[in-house]
C-alpha cells in the first residue's frame, strides 16, 4: 500500500501508553486531512491504534506489518 | 464523537512502584484517547506526586507472592530485599523501554489530567503543598472528587 504521509512518528521499541500518548501528540500537530505515518513494534499498538481511532474520530487509512513491525497511516480528521 | 466527553475517575491510595502506574498510564491514555481524566490521591499515594518520592517508588517483595523470583517472606523481610527487588523490576522496565513515574507525570500535567491531593491525608502525614511537583492541582477533599466522578463513566480504586 503506498500512501503518502506528512508527518513520520517512530515509536519503535516503546510500549504502552508511549505509541499512543506520542500519536495524539503528533496528530494534534498537523491539519485536518494530512496523514501521520506511525511505526511500532509493541504488538499490543495494532489494537491499541484502532480503539484510540474509533475513540476520537481520526481513522487508520492503511496499515502496514512486516517482521515485527507496524505501519499506521492515521488521517487526521 | 459524543457531544459529552467521556470522563475517567481514580484514587490513586498506594505508593508502590507497581501500583503507581495503573493510574498514571489510564489517565494518561484517557486524555490522549478525548476522555477528561481526574487522579485523586491519598494516603500513600501521595508519593506519586512528591518531589522528594516520585522518583524513588519501591516494589515490596513482603506479601508479594507474585514475585518473578518467588520469595518466603521471611527472605523479603531481610535488609536490602526491597531495594533488590526494586532494582530487578526497574531493570526489567527499562529494558522494555516502559515510561518511569516521573515521564508519566510530566506527560499528565501537560496533557491536562488533574492531579488532586487529598487534604485530610496531607494534613494527616504532614505533607505541604510546595513537597508536590508543579503542576498538580489545588488540594480537595472527598466532596471535590465525588462531584467529578458522579458524572464519570469509569471510576477505578487503585
Amino acid at each position: 500500500m503506498d500512501i503518502k504521509s506528512d508527518m513520520v512518528l517512530d515509536c519503535k521499541g516503546l510500549s504502552c501508553p508511549l505509541p499512543v500518548l506520542k500519536t495524539k501528540k503528533a496528530i494534534g500537530e498537523l491539519k485536518a486531512g494530512q496523514v501521520l505515518e506511525m511505526i511500532a513494534t509493541d504488538p499490543g499498538s495494532k489494537n491499541d491504534m484502532e480503539a484510540w481511532a474509533n475513540r476520537t474520530g481520526n481513522p487508520i487509512v492503511g496499515t502496514k506489518e512486516e517482521g515485527g513491525t507496524y505501519t499506521f497511516f492515521i488521517k487526521k480528521s | 464523537m459524543a457531544d459529552k466527553k467521556k470522563r475517567i475517575a481514580i484514587i490513586a491510595s498506594k505508593g508502590t512502584l507497581d501500583m503507581a502506574y495503573p493510574p498514571l498510564i489510564l489517565a494518561t491514555t484517557a486524555v490522549a484517547m478525548d476522555m477528561e481524566a481526574a487522579i485523586f490521591f491519598t494516603f500513600y499515594g501521595l508519593n506519586i506526586i512528591k518531589k522528594s518520592t516520585m522518583s524513588s517508588l519501591k516494589v515490596p517483595p513482603i506479601a508479594n507472592p507474585a514475585m518473578p523470583v518467588p520469595m518466603p517472606n521471611i527472605i523479603g523481610a531481610l535488609p536490602g530485599m526491597t531495594a533488590m527487588a526494586t532494582m530487578m523490576m526497574k531493570s526489567w522496565m527499562g529494558k522494555a523501554k516502559v515510561a518511569t513515574i516521573p515521564q508519566l507525570i510530566e506527560s499528565a500535567i501537560e496533557s491536562g489530567v488533574k492531579l488532586w491531593p487529598c487534604q485530610m491525608t496531607m494534613d494527616v502525614m504532614g505533607i505541604k503543598f510546595e513537597d508536590f511537583i508543579d503542576g498538580v492541582a489545588k488540594p480537595v477533599g472527598a466532596a471535590t472528587f465525588l462531584d467529578f466522578a458522579a458524572e464519570a463513566d469509569i471510576t477505578l480504586f487503585v
